[in-house]
């Protein structure tokens, strides 16, 4: 890897507006940043927090939400119900020492490719800045016995 | 975690694109990083293919799948939005069930938004792996089929509106047009006439209206609101508020005697844009359809303080009804047509223009009312005194269009209105007009000649945009006069043009509500307010939800042939799937896993379909997957991770962020306590 | 010895409390007694690791091991009975998902040090701070040494079964003692190795005898702050954060029962990767409102949520610990 510390970022998409603001993007050739990668969901309302926790002890230094704007879902009412579950997955994750920034919620609808790219870039910039997370992979069995530290 | 399955066998095909994707991603090192990566994911083969879509590309994917015994399919190229259903129907079409079949968008979300070809690469390997390691999980899905109730409602009896109804109506469908004004016709039955052909604007469209309004297969509800909409493509249940009219339609003849003997006399802000008056009993105009007037409740002096009642005395049929309630209809509905039109820019909103401040600055609805030979004018073109002919008149042209102050879109129509404007004005006056344009726009058939008909008649071109209009005189020659100071771009120079009118050729605005007509109908809009059609240019009239279609100026200002050619194109596509009579729908539905489910009740309160029921007897819950819209929301809230989402499952979406990460830093530099 | 097969259990990092529920299946201990050896079991009888040891490999035909592994002892004691035991059940929530012990993943170790020995709450005159070893004349004095974050049984070793509950109940503890007992006999199987034990695969709410309806939070509030909670009435409802709905059965919803909320002692339901995330989805999903501020508000009423929705499961969960306790 080259010194300069690039996030990997994993972003949780709604099939009806933000991944088609991707789409949107891509057909108008803006460019933004690629440390994102996306996964489509039907609806931000699919959103488990689990796939927050999963990414983050994989390896992701941020994990981007995006959803239809408040009042557009196209499932009526679902993306409150997101919002409510983001709000309370960043709380609890400050608890596990997250920084709350690292986890974005973005309302992109589906014409909205440019601020998309906006909002990807900004998030990217940020999460550059906190540095890596780098969530241990919990598996090295074999790590030298930690000692009882002895304060000065 | 549990164990993966046996690893199905799968096939990796990377899309060049042309050079779309090869260009920006290495095409050649995804197809070779997947076979020698991947192949613990049960990755078999990986090819890459100059164009994956042509029909070349999906049949060596079909050989693949019945030579190679392949289960499962990966096809890295473009967004699934455009190819998903192609590369499906393929896998179909060689024995294997569609939905083991995955798109990874590396085209919209690469190579067109990325730049550096190493990362690129990189990008579209860990999109790869994603969708390899998620596909495993993915299970075979039959389409869930439901009949299509035959009805359809639109909403809207503009133009558009009418050309759809009729449409399906003439095709021995049922349609529910409603419109909120007491009659259909909408802005087209205001105009005078209609480029570039000058036809009269009323004359070709009353026969629509008449043969809606007599239908056998539209039920016209007009001066009537939706006021809620559930269900789903197919089986839509509309709730419709019909306004009360104060006039039982059963006993009206539409003699007019009520409008004639009603005293109280009113502004009429619609349908005369404000330049003419109406009576508080009224229909809009002579040719309305139905031929039923309304009572305007807040103005009748009856309503006001019980007094009056002379078109009740007048009736000879008795119909006016003042104890008429507001009614509320139940409809259900397989499809709807959204074809709400718009709204003009409201000319006040310019201040240097002085609309609403100098009586002889007019807005181009105002114009056409005036221009109108049944307007409250009778068609003579006048100043605002009602008898003083102009001499010179200014038509201003991209009035709160093209502008970053109001909108940045253009209004498409006000270039041929202003022709035409001038075009009256010389016909019927005499008058010089001149015409002052940003740029001239007549790309449609006949609307270049039009405006060389207009150049020969001797109409004046100013080139630039109007900084001011004033009454502020500097010169003799101003005194009285109204004053269009322009730089003109073609000589370079300020000029101060004094005429006797001013017609500012508004542009068009999405509907105040449009908003939440959007919401009502689950429809989203545009960044400036529109509504978002599914593809702009492949799929112009649907919009993302199924069932729902918009025609007309709805999703953007439209001329008339435009608004009509909307407006047969969504009946058309009503009409395909109603003669479909059941319509797929896309098996992505959660169902509960009735073992673990504890009756908990969290689920219950999140389903705005209502597909979520409690069973008391068995204190569970279930869903109904007819009801069921798959947006995945309760299967994400379950608390015991009863709820399984097909499409989308856990195990799915889980493989698919391990797959994304398997090539994060994080994740090779093996951290580990 | 006799050649009834051989039993042991151990307790590691934990509380003791999984000891004290085996005497508490009452006579039941008697049948334990009747068909098995006791090899090791230090809290019942005196035996030395080295007996352990000098037995042959899958010696032992079960073994309840109770606790996290926290140190270097625990976790040699781990792979020296697993080595020794055909089957090795996970007893107890410490050994299962971390439990109380697993909270301290939240802190570094240096921290855990300092509040165990140098806080107000701690008499420590001397100001004496244990170090791994020591010297004294006799020769060199060792402790055990901790682990910068505690793990459960299965996180160290391979583990058959396992038996949620802080501590399990008595009455599932003797069900899986009286399978067992069969399972020499011929009559019985053993249930599918990996699988949980002494428990329902649904959650709390599935033995909850408490009305439930649609719920519509507008506030949470602590259990005694709401005066009189309704006995009959779903707690969550009444705007306790209750964790029934994300826990696994098994308990008879004890808590719940006596008018307490339920805690989460019995871990996640059967398959769920993540038990915190469940109950941060179950609370949001019942907030009844839709502005950040009105959200906020009311969430406000949970003001420890990582320890609310992790208290038993931090050790197992996704994430296992706070960067504070692994950044250095």
């Amino acid at each position: 890897m080259s010194e300069k510390f690039e996030p990997v970022i994993v972003g949780f998409t709604c099939n009806w507006c933000s991944y088609r603001a991707a789409d949107a993007a891509g057909t108008a050739r803006i460019k933004y940043e690629p440390n994102v990668r996306l996964i489509r969901l039907m609806c931000s309302g699919r959103l488990d927090p689990t796939f927050v926790m999963k990414a983050l002890a994989g390896g992701a230094d941020g994990v981007l939400i995006t959803g239809c704007h408040p009042g557009d879902c196209h499932y009526i009412e679902q993306n409150y119900k997101a919002l409510r579950r983001f709000m309370l997955l960043r709380r609890t994750l400050k608890g596990f020492g997250v920084e709350p920034e690292r986890i974005k919620l973005v309302w992109a609808s589906a014409a909205e490719g440019m601020k998309l790219a906006h909002e990807i870039d900004a998030f990217v910039d940020e999460v550059r800045k906190l540095g890596p997370l780098n969530w241990p992979k919990w598996e090295n069995e074999s790590n030298p016995a930690e000692v009882l530290e002895v304060t000065a | 975690m549990s164990d993966k399955p046996e690893k199905p066998r799968v096939g990796v095909y990377v899309c060049h694109c042309g050079s779309n994707i090869s260009g920006v991603v290495d095409v050649e090192g995804v197809r070779d990083w997947a076979q020698e990566h991947l192949a613990k994911d049960g990755v078999v083969i990986s090819r890459d293919y100059k164009f994956m879509c042509s029909s070349l590309g999906q049949e060596l994917i079909e050989k693949d799948i019945k030579e190679l015994g392949l289960e499962r399919v990966v096809v890295a190229a473009c967004s699934p939005h455009l190819h998903e259903k192609t590369f499906r129907t393929a896998s179909e079409r060689a024995g294997l069930n569609p939905y083991l079949t995955e798109l990874v968008s590396i085209r919209e979300q690469v190579s067109w938004v990325h730049t550096d070809k190493a990362v690129a690469t990189e990008k579209s390997k860990s999109l790869v792996a994603g969708t390899v390691e998620r596909v495993v999980y993915n299970t075979a899905l039959e389409k869930l089929k439901v009949p299509i109730n035959p009805n359809t409602l639109v909403v809207g009896g503009g133009i558009a509106g009418i050309q759809a109804a009729l449409e399906i109506a003439n095709g021995g469908f049922h349609v529910y047009l409603v419109e909120r004004e007491p009659s259909i016709g909408g802005h087209m039955a205001q105009f005078d006439k209609t480029f570039p052909t000058l036809d009269c604007s009323a004359c070709i469209l009353t026969p629509r209206m008449v043969e809606a309004g007599y239908h056998p297969n539209i039920t016209l509800l007009t001066w009537s609101e939706v006021m809620s909409v559930s269900g789903y493509v197919g089986n839509f249940n509309v709730t419709i508020k019909k306004k009360a009219r104060f006039v039982n339609e059963e006993l009206c003849t539409g003699c007019g005697i009520c409008v004639e003997k009603c005293p109280q006399q009113v502004v009429d802000e619609i349908y005369e844009a404000g330049i003419g008056h109406r009576k508080v009993v009224y229909t809009p105009f002579a040719q309305a359809v139905p031929k039923y007037p309304v009572i305007d409740a807040p103005n009748c002096t009856f309503f006001k303080n019980g007094k009056c009642k002379a078109c009740e005395k007048f009736c000879p049929t008795n119909a006016i009804d003042f104890a008429q309630q507001d009614e509320y209809l139940n409809v259900e509905v397989g499809n709807i047509i959204l074809a709400t039109g718009y709204d003009l820019f409201d000319a006040r909103r310019v201040t240097n223009y002085g609309y609403g401040r100098l009586p002889d600055v007019f807005t181009s609805l105002e114009f056409e009312r005036m221009c109108n030979a049944s307007g409250p004018t009778n068609g003579e073109i006048t100043l605002r005194d009602g008898k003083t002919k102009p001499k010179t008149v200014g038509v201003i042209h991209c009035v709160g269009s093209r502008d970053k102050n109001f909108n940045n879109y253009c209004s498409s129509i006000c270039c041929m209105q202003s022709l035409k404007f001038a075009h009256l004005v010389k016909e019927r006056t005499g008058a010089d007009v001149y015409e002052f344009y940003i740029d001239m726009r007549t790309p449609m058939k006949s609307y270049d000649e039009f405006y060389q008909r207009v150049l020969d008649e001797g109409t004046l071109f100013v080139r630039g945009k109007v900084a001011e209009v004033t009454n502020a005189a500097r010169a003799e020659h101003e005194k009285g006069k109204l004053i269009i100071q322009v730089e003109d771009t073609l000589i370079g120079k300020q000029r101060r043009i004094p005429v006797d009118m001013v017609v500012l050729s508004i542009g068009m605005e999405p509907r105040a509500d449009s908003k939440q007509t959007g919401q009502l109908f689950g429809i989203s809009c545009s960044a400036d307010g529109w509504y978002l059609e599914r593809h702009p240019k492949l799929d112009p009239v649907s919009t993302m939800t199924e069932g729902v279609f918009i025609a007309g100026c709805a999703s953007g200002p439209k001329d008339i042939p435009a608004s009509v050619s909307q407006g047969a194109a969504a009946a058309a596509r009503v009409l395909d799937k109603i003669l479909q009579k059941e319509v797929e729908l896309e098996p992505i539905r959660a169902s509960v896993n009735e073992a673990k489910c504890s009756g908990c009740r969290i689920c219950n309160n999140l389903c705005p379909f209502n597909a979520i029921s409690f069973i008391d007897d068995l204190a569970i819950t279930r869903i109904n997957p007819a009801l069921c819209q798959g947006c995945g929301t309760c299967v994400a809230a379950c608390p015991a991770g009863a709820i399984n989402g097909t499409g989308f499952s856990n195990e799915q979406i889980f493989a698919q962020i391990d797959g994304i990460l398997t090539l994060a830093p994080a994740r090779s530099a093996g951290v580990g306590l | 010895m006799s050649d009834k097969p051989k039993f042991a259990m151990y307790w590691a990092a934990s509380c003791g409390g999984c000891e004290i529920s085996v005497l508490n299946i009452g006579e039941k201990i008697l049948d334990v007694d009747a068909n098995f050896d006791i090899a090791f079991w230090p809290v019942a009888m005196d035996a030395k690791y080295h007996d352990v040891e000098a037995l042959e490999d899958g010696a032992i035909l079960l073994t309840l091991w109770n606790g996290g592994i926290r140190t270097d002892e625990n976790e040699h004691l781990a792979h020296l009975l697993r080595r020794k035991s055909k089957i090795l059940v996970a007893f107890g929530s410490c050994a299962t998902e971390g439990c109380v012990p697993g909270l301290a993943n939240l802190s570094p170790v240096s921290e855990i040090f300092d509040v165990a020995f140098h806080t107000v709450s701690t008499d420590n005159p001397n100001n004496i701070h244990p170090v791994a070893s020591f010297e004294v004349p006799e020769g060199t004095l060792t402790l055990p040494t901790l682990r910068p974050v505690l793990k459960t049984l299965a996180q160290v070793v391979d583990v058959d079964y396992y038996m949620p509950g802080c501590p399990p109940e008595p009455h599932q503890i003797a069900a899986v003692i009286d399978l067992v007992i069969q399972v020499l006999q011929g009559k019985a199987q053993l249930p599918p190795k990996g699988s949980y034990i002494g428990c329902g695969a649904s959650t709390v709410c599935d033995e909850c005898p408490r009305e439930r309806n649609v719920k519509h939070i507008t506030a949470f509030k602590r259990i005694q702050d709401v005066a009189p909670l309704d006995p009959n009435l779903c707690i969550l409802e009444q705007g306790v954060p209750c964790n029934g709905p994300a826990t696994r059965s098994g308990c008879n919803s004890r808590c719940p029962r006596v008018g307490a909320q339920c805690i989460g002692c019995y871990g996640p339901a059967e398959g769920v990767l993540d038990y915190g995330a469940r109950l941060i989805t179950a609370f949001a999903s019942v907030v009844d409102a839709k502005e950040p501020a009105e959200i906020d508000a009311i969430l406000d009423g949970i003001p420890d949520p990582t320890g609310q929705f992790y208290r038993f499961n931090l050790a197992d969960s996704l994430l296992r610990a706070s960067t504070k306790a692994w950044k250095r």
